[in-house]
């Protein structure tokens, strides 16, 4: 089963404190969300107010059509995986997975097959007489998740369901998650502030910050054509290089920044039509850069840049960079395996216009 | 190398009399339940189970052991429900004074209980409740009743609250998040509080004789026996309920405190 799911204008306040501000958003149907953002910036007070812990102090939810704002948890369409699993550590595997059956008043022979059923989706049938205590971290974590979905729920609510798992487990728990989640079909809300596991299972991603919503979209989407700085710096390594729009027409504008003037299209500016003297922020990735005299068209030149460090990172080399028009500013640039520059060399830097994203830049309050 | 042989032995030294102080009146009394004899006075005059068939024989001690364990299992039992009920208010809920309501809880600890056998009498006099086995309960409720929900109290962590949460989530009712996941969850704790309670309830003698009349629990049937002379019967019992006593603990100790250790 699953359902769509609707936020609208949802505040929170705790005290004097906003942990939500104004968040609106809408999740279709068996869709995978990602909701991301740094340490308490409101990604579990937005969980909470879905799965019913927490009352919103404005605004309403509504899932698959139905007004939600009230409702208690237990009568909700949606189930929660709790950052630390929850799991009920007097009770065998078998028991915790049917729990929720158990409280629908299925009878014990029906809610311990399907018990069953549902350990084997995540693997762990041969451990149904366990306690949770004989599992491991990993472990624990599939049947919180096999415990969620044994009761069938239109939405399931993860939180930091991966955190506490090492690296490579984490890796492989994300593919495991996203499969059984096209399995299951369920719409599936995942909270997490590490951004390669939000682009790794995430259909969309919505980057969280200070109680607002940043920026909505695909992943690829999102770390390309990021929509806002903060989304820009969280989704992964980005040099920003202020300017000012010098002019402007119908299809392009130009750009002045301290590495010289650019004509960008118009459709580098994600956050909004850009008018003539707006200041803005340049978003250049360090693997967009290239070397200038490459022959193809559209690479817009910023000038030279003198090599002051670099490390090899085995898929490339990490380069810091000191551009000569602006000798204050660091550049970052990711350059191949194959290039052979020392520092103190000077190279030229290029991109191609089209990974330039252009934002205005931050203005007091952000 | 002798500093550390010196050490060691005053170390052993020390414990076997502390131990010593601790338990040679109980071996003592456990010896001379055995006494072959009309005095349990030193010597000892030889081995003799007569006592222990004289107390088996004796229908008035007999009753009061029942009698006992009966206080005690019910009293106990009450003094955890209402700790734990009173635990799990004021560990889960934002109540009205709630430091102030812990405080009160726990009070009754610090005053005796000759202080509370006394204040329970008049109370029940002004009532007009007769004294009885059951008034005997309610004294042990109000003396192990803050042992209880101290113990249980401090065992409801906050890791517990996700895990409600779950079951609440799951749809379990309030009543049935309270029997199914958090009762079982302080198991250990309620089982401790329980049993500590039922052996603090089966030793107590000033409640018990200030508060029953025609049934007596077994110490107050002791405290009579003794009025009447030194009597081996006496060591026998006594014997029997510091074995009961000691089983108790050892239970405690091999099945909870274990578990509790290893989780
Ligand atoms: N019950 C509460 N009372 C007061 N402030 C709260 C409460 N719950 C959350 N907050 C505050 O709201 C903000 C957002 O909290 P939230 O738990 O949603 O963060 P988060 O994004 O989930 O962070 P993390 O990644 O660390 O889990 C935090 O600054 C937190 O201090
Ligand atoms: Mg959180």
């Amino acid at each position: 089963m699953t359902a769509a799911v609707s936020v609208q204008n949802a505040t929170k306040t705790f005290g004097m404190f906003t942990a939500l501000n104004d968040v609106s958003l809408d999740i279709e149907a068996g869709e995978f969300i990602v909701l991301l953002g740094p340490s308490g910036c409101g990604k579990t007070t937005l969980l909470s107010i879905l799965g019913g812990f927490l009352s919103p102090t404005n605004g309403r939810i509504s899932i698959g059509g139905r007004e939600m704002t009230h409702v208690q948890p237990a009568n909700r369409p949606t189930t929660t995986m709790f950052q630390d699993y929850a799991l009920f550590p007097h009770m065998k595997l078998r028991d915790n997975v049917g729990f929720g059956l158990r409280m629908r008043g299925m009878a014990k022979a029906a809610r311990d097959e399907k018990a069953l059923g549902f350990l084997d989706l995540v693997g762990l049938r041969a451990a149904a007489e366990k306690k949770p205590h004989e599992l491991s971290g990993g472990q624990r974590q599939r049947v919180a998740l096999a415990r969620a979905l044994a009761v069938d729920p239109d939405v399931l609510l993860l939180d930091e369901p991966l955190g506490a798992l090492d690296l490579k487990l984490r890796r492989q728990m994300q593919d495991e998650l996203k499969a059984i989640q096209k399995r299951v079909g369920t719409t599936f809300v995942h909270v997490t502030h590490d951004q390669e596991e939000a682009m790794a299972i995430a259909d969309r991603i919505v980057v969280m910050n200070q109680g607002r919503i940043e920026d909505i979209g695909a992943p690829a989407d999102i770390y390309m054509r990021p929509r806002s700085l903060f989304s820009a710096g969280f989704m992964g390594e980005v040099n920003f290089i202020p300017g000012r729009v010098a002019d402007v027409d119908p299809v392009s504008a130009q750009i002045e920044t301290a590495l010289g003037t650019m004509t960008l299209a118009r459709s580098a500016f994600t956050a909004g039509a850009p008018f003539a003297g707006q200041a803005v922020t340049l978003c250049i990735r360090p693997e967009h850069f290239r070397r200038a005299g490459n022959g193809t068209a559209e690479l817009v030149t910023l000038g030279s840049a003198q090599m002051t460090g670099q490390a090899f990172f085995g898929t490339h080399y990490r380069c810091h960079l000191r551009p000569q028009g602006a000798p204050d500013l660091s550049i970052i640039a990711h350059m191949p395996q194959s290039a052979h520059v020392s520092e103190g060399e000077a190279v030229t830097l290029a991109v191609h216009a089209g990974d330039v994203v252009v934002l205005p830049s931050a203005t007091k309050d952000a | 190398m002798l500093r550390n042989v010196l050490i060691s032995t005053a170390s052993w030294v020390y414990a076997t009399l502390i131990f010593g102080f601790i338990f040679l009146p109980v071996a003592v009394l456990v010896l001379f339940s055995f006494q072959d004899g009309r005095l349990p006075v030193p010597p000892f005059n030889g081995f003799s189970t007569q006592w222990y068939t004289a107390v088996f024989a004796d229908r008035k001690l007999m009753a009061a052991l029942l009698n006992s364990f009966v206080v005690a299992l019910f009293s106990s039992l009450i003094a955890c429900l209402l700790g734990f009920l009173a635990a799990y208010a004021l560990a889960r809920h934002k109540l009205p004074g709630s430091a102030l309501q812990r405080g009160l809880l726990i009070a009754p600890m610090t005053v005796s209980y000759l202080i509370i056998a006394l204040g329970l009498l008049t109370v029940l006099n002004a009532f007009g409740i007769p004294l009885s086995l059951s008034t005997v309960g309610i004294g042990h409720v109000v003396i192990n009743l803050p042992l209880c929900f101290a113990i249980i109290y401090s065992s409801m962590g906050d890791h517990h609250v996700n895990i409600e949460r779950a079951a609440r989530d799951l749809g379990a009712s309030d009543i049935k998040v309270m029997v199914l996941v958090t009762a079982p969850m302080l198991m250990p704790s309620i089982l401790a509080a329980f049993f500590l309670s039922v052996t603090f309830s089966w030793d107590e003698f000033i409640i018990a004789f200030l508060l029953s009349r025609f049934d007596v629990t077994l110490p107050v049937e002791i405290w009579s026996l003794l009025r009447s002379g030194l009597n081996p019967k006496t060591n026998a019992i006594g014997s029997l309920v510091f074995q009961v006593s000691v089983a108790v603990l050892m239970l405690l100790e091999f099945t909870l405190f274990r578990k509790t250790g290893k989780s």
